[in-house]
């Protein structure tokens, strides 16, 4: 008789219990905006706004358990995580499946995955897990330390080539760093360092790789070739104009002169239907759940959780500078998504489990204040 | 104590994290505002600019793919030519239904399951589907017949494509190579190399042989069409027009009536064959067998064909010549003798008894002549193909030395040859088994192995080109030449010519009365040695070697008994010469899989190539060298 009584309250209670309102709207109006330009790309290729939603549902899942799990335990996940990541990447370099011409794959069985996606989180979290365990005696050498396990994983992904996810993981590894104290002098003295570097790496890049920074200097050298891209979008962002187009009005997606339209390139199809307006009110939603995050990370109780939260809040800004950046032609050309708008399972499962940390920490920090 | 002073060090390390917040935060917020900036100025301030540029993107840039260049042999005959059909296109993003448009019009025009497989292959894989042929060669009739009808049709339309053909079907089909879609890894060399622009118009790249190796000189500079295009994207009119420019036409060294003759000697045996010309590399025919035809893949292979080609236990698809890496077995011998020669380990009249075995520790090594040749000298060694003397040969010189002489022919390398997928092979040394195995035990070299490296077994593994290149060396006196199939490249509007000289890789020092007395008991073995029934009569002289190549490994004292072994287990058959004895004009190495003593299967093909490339003689059957001309030729007038 009583398992007549379904608890659909209860059950409704637990689903939402640890769900931030706060992000869950914003990243919600982001994903709605998202399979807004989807749809429009995809006039052609309908399975993909199908495909998309199922990504969405298996992030979704994703996110809700990330935020179930309390930070502490999440720290455990620290070093196995990290090192299972490196193993893979060795793994790729050995073993992997070379997809236009970058060894990135890994076979897993039946399905292959990108071990170089995972780090963007892994390595944040190794490094916060760090810094937490030694806070209390942090000195010049756990910074070195620090240095030495970000340039593992960020060397094995340049090495791929994957420039992009390199960046990324790189940058995901810095914001903690950052985030730990590292002094400023210090920070000066690294950045002035690496720019000397990047002369001899310039030698070491893939001559596909340095035409596509030349091209962003000048684009029009190569209207057929590298350049395509970027004059394309620029086009694409500029003739939207103030209100835009229209949605499913852009001519510049509509007549294919967008490539990857879906993917790396959707902030053209967005920008180009809803105009300034519209890239206006993106802006906004990406400032606010930055601005939430940084909320989060402020209040944070332990040194782990600010780090991670600072950490995910700033990787966050990087995908969507760095992708509305490339689109508007004052970045290069690197393969970042734009968050929650772009096509594709993998960064929609990285950026949600994000978003999941987040709440964890938002949800689990009196319970850790004692 | 410490927990105030402790928690006043996390206050300050929290207030300095808080402050790292703001510094984040402020930075993130000043980058948007760049974003900002950069949006306002593209969409409010550049914002007429940019439209009318989308307008002017109603101009569409349709690539014209160029002539693909011409493939001729070194006599100017046409190896891969283009002809232009008819092909009826699908603009998939037009027409509702596929499925259904193709059903409409397999009422007009016949369409096979075949054409219907094809077409779904390359929906997945092609690279611009914005129209793909559902139907290639259509017959007049069928142009006609739907040009009547084409209103009935949208996004169906019929379009000139030119196609490559091959007017010798499979005869040098892996010197010529064959032509497949652009995939994926193509796709990705071709941006790396930076070309990818130039392909923009084209759907097809050569994969192997000289339309794979020369594709950059084959394939022909893209043009470009401007066409006004309405908010559909059809075409309305064209506004300019920047022509393609034609591939260049690459001409081989290969003489194709002697190619012909070759593989028609062969008949449906396995095998390869290669022939140089001593004194400049230029390789004269490339054999492997069997072939394919070429022309199978032109518009896109049959998905079943090109399983049966992959699966076949024949392994058509494999070069052998280049890629083929066999045991030279007892053409291994004239090389051993001019090595002992060179080192000084043997002279001209030292001879051994040969009593049909050679014993070294506890192991007997077999002769294949039952009771021995007797009291044997070096020249009569090579003549009757004595496998005793080479075992105490071997034995007596060492391996690093037999090594150390076999690599100054360039045995165990690729020669470098202007084809892709050259194989190395393996020339055995203590060196090469020390990085070729793991266990410690498996890496060693032991003495007993020396003992059959001396007749061309054990270990020894060389690519058909490789024997012939180390023999063209040889015939040459020691000149080494790059081997080279194609001679020169040629402009096919100015007729203006690249060539390619003769490239002199090295000399390798060796006695020129050593090289004579090597070549005179090679003559000695066409005259009245293993060679002799094979080229009697010849009505020049040439020089040869026997060899036969064991493929499974006989127990000792067991006897070889051909009638008994399975057809792939039988001994491969080889026969490696030189003509004429007197500066050579042709080295060559001909190999039969499976086809038994080297004096029955190898040394009559050879004769034929020779007897035809010295003489003249053409075998019957093969009068008429040139096939009947079906097709226009698209590229000529060019």
């Amino acid at each position: 008789m009583e398992a007549a009584r379904f608890p659909v309250q209860r059950i409704a209670v637990r689903l939402v219990e640890g769900i931030d309102g706060t992000l869950m709207v914003i990243i919600a109006a982001l994903t709605l905006l998202g399979f807004a330009a989807l749809f429009s790309a995809s006039y052609e290729t309908p399975g993909r706004v199908v495909s998309q939603l199922m990504h969405l549902s298996l992030a979704l899942m994703a996110m809700w358990v990330t935020a179930q799990i309390p930070p502490q335990t999440l720290m455990r996940f620290a070093l196995p995580a990290y090192v299972v990541g490196i193993v893979l990447l060795v793994g790729v370099a050995l073993f992997g499946d070379v997809v236009n011409g970058a060894r990135r794959w890994l076979h897993v069985g039946v399905t292959r995955f990108q071990p170089s996606e995972m780090m963007k989180l892994a390595l944040p979290l190794m490094l916060a897990w760090y810094f937490h365990r030694r806070e209390s005696s942090l000195s010049l050498r756990d910074f070195a330390f620090a240095a030495v396990l970000l340039i593992i994983p960020f060397g094995l992904i340049v090495r791929q080539p994957d420039l992009g996810t390199a960046a990324l993981v790189g940058a995901a590894g810095f914001y903690v760093i950052f985030f730990a104290g590292i002094s400023w002098r210090l920070l000066g003295g690294v950045a002035a360092l690496f720019l000397i570097a990047l002369f001899p790496l310039w030698g070491l890049l893939h001559d596909y790789q340095r035409k596509r920074v030349l091209t962003l200097l000048d684009p029009t050298s190569d209207p057929l070739g590298a350049g395509y891209h970027i004059i394309q979008s620029t086009i694409a962002v500029g003739s939207g104009g103030i209100p835009g187009k229209g949605w499913l009005n852009g001519t510049q997606a509509h007549l294919e002169f967008i490539p990857e339209r879906h993917t790396d390139f959707i902030f053209a199809v967005y920008s180009e239907e809803f105009g300034l307006i519209g890239n206006i009110v993106l802006l906004v939603l990406y400032g606010l759940l930055i601005g939430r995050g940084l909320v989060i990370a402020a209040n944070a109780a332990t040194l782990f959780v600010r780090l991670m939260a600072g950490s995910v809040t700033l990787m966050f800004f990087t995908y969507a500078f760095v992708n509305m950046g490339m689109v508007s032609g004052i970045l290069p050309v690197v393969g970042v998504p734009l968050p929650f708008l772009s096509y594709g399972g993998t960064a929609l499962l990285t950026l949600f489990i994000g978003v999941g940390i987040l709440m964890s920490v938002q949800r689990h920090r009196k319970l850790v204040q004692t | 104590m410490m927990g105030t002073a402790e928690l006043r060090n996390s206050e300050r390390e929290l207030a300095q994290f808080q402050l790292r917040i703001g510094v984040a935060g402020v930075a993130m917020l000043a980058a948007f505002c760049v974003l900002l900036a950069r949006f306002f100025f593209l969409q409010v301030m550049q914002h007429d600019h940019y439209r009318s540029k989308a307008e002017d993107n109603r101009i569409s840039i349709v690539p014209i793919a160029p002539n693909r260049g011409l493939i001729l042999d070194r006599n100017g005959v046409i190896l891969a030519r283009n002809y232009s059909g008819y092909t009826l296109e699908i603009f998939p993003r037009r027409v509702k239904s596929v499925e259904r448009t193709i059903d409409e019009l397999s009422e007009l025009i016949e369409i096979t399951p075949r054409d219907r497989a094809r077409f779904k292959r390359l929906t997945v894989e092609a690279r611009n589907p914005e129209s793909l042929p559902i139907r290639t060669r259509l017959s007049d009739e069928e142009v006609a017949k739907f040009a009547a009808n084409r209103f009935r049709y949208e996004g169906v339309e019929i379009k000139a494509r030119l196609f490559r053909q091959y007017p010798y079907g499979d005869v040098g089909s892996h010197v010529i190579g064959y032509m497949g879609r652009i995939n994926q890894a193509d796709q990705q060399r071709l941006e790396e190399e930076g070309v990818d622009a130039n392909y923009r118009g084209s759907d097809y790249i050569g994969k192997s042989g000289v339309e794979a190796s020369y594709e950059r000189e084959l394939h022909g500079t893209t043009g470009f069409e401007q066409v006004e295009i309405d908010a559909a994207g059809r075409g309305i009119r064209t506004l300019s027009r920047t022509p393609a420019v034609s591939g260049n036409n690459v001409v081989l060294t290969l003489d194709m009536r002697l190619q012909r003759v070759a593989e028609n000697a062969f008949g449906a045996r396995r095998g390869a064959l290669v022939a140089i010309e001593p004194g400049t590399g230029a390789v004269l025919a490339l054999v492997s067998k069997p072939g394919f035809d070429l022309n199978l893949f032109v518009d896109g292979i049959d998905p079943a064909v090109w399983a049966e080609l992959n699966s076949s236990p024949d392994r058509p698809l494999n070069n052998r010549a280049i890629a083929g890496v066999y045991p030279p077995g007892s053409t291994f011998k004239p090389f051993m003798a001019l090595g002992a020669l060179e080192l000084g380990k043997r002279r001209y009249n030292s001879t051994i008894n040969d009593p049909g075995y050679f014993i070294f520790g506890d192991r007997r090594f077999r002769d294949s002549k039952p009771g021995g040749h007797g009291v044997v000298d070096l020249h009569k060694s090579i003549v009757v193909s004595s496998d005793t003397y080479y075992y105490m040969l071997a034995n007596d010189m060492g391996i690093d030395a037999i090594a150390g002489f076999m690599k100054q022919l360039g045995l165990g390398s690729p020669t470098g040859i202007d084809l892709q997928g050259e194989a190395t092979g393996v020339l055995p040394s203590p060196e090469w088994k020390m990085k070729r195995f793991r266990r410690p035990e498996q890496q060693r070299w032991y003495p007993g192995e020396t003992i059959s490296i001396g007749i061309g077994q054990g270990y020894n593994a060389y690519t058909p080109i490789q024997l012939a290149h180390a023999m063209a060396t040889v015939a040459a006196n020691g000149s080494m030449y790059r081997p080279r199939i194609v001679g020169h490249i040629e402009n096919p509007r100015t007729r203006e010519r690249q060539s390619f000289e003769p490239e002199l890789k090295g000399k390798v020092p060796l006695k020129r009365e050593h090289v004579e007395f090597v070549k005179r008991a090679m003559a000695g073995v066409t005259r009245e040695g293993t060679g002799a029934r094979a080229f009697a009569k010849a009505e020049y002289t040439s020089g040869g070697k026997t060899g036969t190549a064991q493929v499974i490994a006989m127990k000792q004292n067991e006897k070889y008994d051909e009638s008994k072994v399975a057809e792939r287990f039988r001994d491969h058959s080889l026969y490696i010469s030189f003509a004429p004895l007197d500066n050579p004009i042709i080295a060559m190495l001909v190999i039969v899989e499976n086809g038994g003593f080297g004096a029955r299967a190898a040394a009559p093909i050879s004769r034929t190539v020779l007897d035809y490339y010295l003489v003249g003689k053409m075998p019957p059957g093969l009068e008429d060298p040139t096939p009947e001309d079906e097709f226009d030729d698209g590229t000529e007038s060019d």
